[in-house]
């Protein structure tokens, strides 16, 4: 996840924080029939020149864009704070 | 003073012999056509079955805003068929007046930033 980000968004800040933990046991609901619990929650803080200029919703469609074979798979959840240069 | 009435009469439900593709699309058209603000969520609003839903309820409930709610955990047909119908990855999914909002993230930002209570004041939403 960190070298596709990194690829494709040449991000000035880039913090991810693996969650699973904390969400353990919750996860597994609606997945009940694969038995298992193994689905991920991350939170990611990116900070890049793309975002400049556009609303939340665009800047979440380009990582979720980067990210679209792993949201399929292995990532549950994904807690986003996409910020352009100079914002907080 | 009289307590208010519940905030979310409207709960959809799938049919259950509504599987294709078209159906699910038709159905979940239906509901945002149908309702001015429509949460797409697991669970239920009193209770949700995930952090991320039970956060946007919260949002909502705290605004003050009605709200219709679709338990996508109903059908797995429902809960593919709302990902594909906004191209967007998770749950929950918010939409007013038929527009893709934005999910959880981005809901929080918007109320945190007081934009989404000044969306649903301009869409005539709020009780004056």
């Amino acid at each position: 996840m960190r070298d596709v980000l990194q690829a494709g968004l040449s991000p000035t800040r880039l913090e991810i924080t693996d969650e699973s933990a904390l969400h353990a046991g919750h996860s597994a609901m609606g997945h009940k029939a694969s038995g298992e619990d193994v689905e991920s929650h991350f939170r990611v803080v990116i900070e890049a020149a793309a975002f400049a200029g556009l609303r939340p919703l665009a800047r979440h469609r380009m990582v979720n864009a980067l990210l679209k074979s792993a949201l399929e798979t292995d990532i549950h959840a994904l807690s986003l704070k996409l910020l352009a240069p100079g914002e907080s | 003073m009289l307590t208010e009435g519940p905030v979310w009469p409207l709960t959809w439900n799938l049919p259950m012999s509504e599987t294709l593709d078209a159906d699910v699309h038709a159905f979940i058209d239906k509901a945002v056509k149908d309702n001015p603000v429509v949460l797409f969520m697991k669970g239920v609003p009193d209770q949700p079955a995930c952090g991320f839903s039970a956060v946007t309820v919260q949002i909502l409930d705290q605004i003050g805003v009605d709200f219709a709610a679709v338990n996508i955990l109903q059908s797995d047909a429902l809960r593919q068929g709302i990902k594909a119908y906004s191209d967007w990855p998770t749950i929950p999914q918010l939409y007013v007046k038929g527009e893709f909002i934005g999910g959880c993230d981005i809901i929080r930002e918007m109320y945190q930033s007081g934009e989404l209570k000044s969306l649903f004041a301009e869409q005539g939403l709020l009780p004056a």
